[in-house]
């Protein structure tokens, strides 16, 4: 079932974080995504710049939607947006701004930026597709260990986990951002709802593409990818 | 009305494989049976308001025509930021449909109460058609309306009801006509009979609507005298602002009748509260007489 990419866009991409200019605030954000992002437009997403309306196309949600200067890059290097478009981030006339717009970037799925609305989001799209009989498409939304704050993601890792919706795929980056942390790690508060996780070093892509295609039936299943501390 | 709605939904589920409800434990149990035929159609995610409106912008995401339901102040008030974002900002659509809003549940007091729900859709822009119907036969067709298309579409149901239904008023629906530039009262849903109470007698052109938005401005224009009186049956004032623009080049006098922006802390029934904000036949003539008489005595 799965066409494995094989497209590696890692040579393109530091020249195209570089064209994103007056991002400094959140160029962190943009080091700890971008390996998952690499590998999951690289090797596991099943969507092209000519399947963006395509309902069998897999789907990924940035739900953490600030410091998205890693995934406009991984965007233009797959040629879903042109690479011109990085050079005028955030301007008057750019279509990218700080915080992803889904009617102003093919490819986007989702506008966000907003913390804790990604995955209400991806547990309605994993619903729709099935309701939709489309059985196929995965959905995936990557968010951040400080996002987990948000009240809103507890009751979609719950209701998820108890209605074993297993189309879906959440990735937490952690690099230990989060005000509190999470007493007993982050993977135990998705797996107690009964969802299956891996944690892994968030810049080993050859883990990354194990965990991320690691799913089972039955069950959600979530990617701890941990990186340095946020500076 | 909740009875039109649950029956509607039900048959809509059964008609058209893009409608979807979204639950959020209330009313779940009448849904069970239309919930065992289509249970990909059908989720509850128990009580989980801020999840009910991802997972409608969700379903809306993939094609699919989602119904949204609850208390109207866990629907709008708690899930206010969903609505905005998961709803408008992705540019997707949804049937939200409450029950309860601004003090139908007078007993359970101002928790289970949300006068300013309307308010809220009007602070997302002009997007929203706001449906408030008077009476429960006008329930079905402005639902299925509203599933028939993609638009944002909010349907507040209440427990209040006027003897009579008047399916056809979307726009303003003259009910009792004045003289030459009498004075315009506009009764909103079930504002519509202590409305014809209040103004018994009295020489004033009364209109009625189910819609509130996108509001009739134009019939507004056309029928208005000097002194419009508006009466709705959530907070005060909520369409002043659209009458003021409709008006903007007459001069005129507006009288923006509703619920009261203060925390009784009382219980009571509906009818008390009526009494309390105003908003029964005797209130409403003592602010409309009010009103008319400090300019012509």
């Amino acid at each position: 079932m799965a066409t494995t990419l094989t497209t590696d866009s890692g040579a393109r991409l530091p020249g195209l974080i570089r064209r994103l200019t007056g991002d400094e605030k959140h160029a962190p954000s943009a080091h700890s995504t971008i390996d998952v992002l690499q590998v999951l437009y690289d090797r596991v997403l099943r969507v092209t710049p000519d399947r963006v309306d395509d309902p069998e196309r897999d789907r990924f949600l940035l739900s953490k939607g600030h410091g998205p200067a890693a995934y406009y890059a991984v965007l233009a290097a797959h040629g879903f947006i042109p690479d011109a478009w990085l050079d005028d981030l955030a301007g008057p006339e750019s279509r990218l701004g700080h915080h992803p717009d889904r009617l102003l970037v093919p490819g986007v799925e989702i506008s966000s930026g907003s913390l804790g609305h990604g995955l209400g989001l991806a547990v309605g799209t994993a619903l729709g597709l099935r309701a939709r009989g489309l059985h196929d498409p995965r959905v995936y939304v990557l968010l951040g260990d400080a996002e987990l704050d948000e009240g809103a993601n507890h009751e979609a890792i719950a209701y998820a986990g108890a209605t074993g919706l297993d189309s879906l795929t959440a990735i937490v980056v952690d690099n230990s951002s989060a005000s509190y942390g999470w007493p007993g790690g982050i993977a135990s508060r998705f797996t107690v709802n009964g969802w299956t996780a891996e944690t892994v070093d968030g810049h080993d892509h050859d883990a990354l593409y194990a965990a991320l295609t690691g799913h089972q039936p039955r069950q959600p299943h979530l990617v701890v990818a941990r990186t340095e501390r946020k500076g | 009305m909740r009875t039109a709605f649950i029956d509607t939904t039900a048959a809509l589920l059964d008609e058209d494989p893009r409608t979807a409800l979204v639950l959020a434990d209330i009313s779940a149990s009448q849904f069970a049976s239309v919930g065992h035929r289509h249970p990909d159609r059908v989720i509850n995610v128990g009580i989980r308001e801020q999840l009910m409106i991802g997972v409608a912008g969700g379903l809306a995401l993939t094609g699919l025509r989602p119904i949204a339901h609850s208390y109207a102040t866990f629907l709008v008030d708690r899930a206010y930021e969903q609505i905005k974002l998961d709803l408008d900002h992705q540019g997707v659509g949804a049937v939200l449909v409450s029950v309860g809003a601004s003090y139908d549940g007078a007993q359970e007091g101002r928790t289970h109460q949300s006068p300013g729900d309307v308010a809220l859709f009007d602070s997302l822009g002009d997007g929203w058609t706001v449906r408030v119907p008077g009476h429960p036969d006008e329930v079905k067709a402005l639902l299925r309306d509203a599933v028939s298309t993609d638009d944002r579409v909010y349907l507040r149901l209440g427990e209040q009801r006027n003897r009579q239904a008047h399916r056809d008023a979307d726009r303003l629906l003259v009910l009792r006509r004045g003289g030459a530039n009498a004075p315009v009262v506009v009764a909103v849903g079930p504002m519509l009979d202590p409305t014809m109470a209040a103004t018994e007698g009295m020489d004033v052109t009364v209109a009625y609507t189910h819609t509130p938005r996108p509001f009739d401005e134009a019939g507004l224009r056309a029928l208005a005298g000097t002194a419009v009186v508006l009466v709705e049956p959530y907070l005060a004032g909520t369409s002043s602002a659209v009458v003021s623009r409709a008006l903007a080049e007459v001069p005129h006098r507006l009288l923006a009748l509703g619920v009261g922006q203060t925390d009784l802390h009382r219980y009571g029934s509906p009818a008390d509260h009526a009494r309390w904000h105003g908003l029964d036949a005797d209130g409403l003539r003592r602010s409309i007489e009010a009103f008319l008489g400090s300019v012509s005595g």
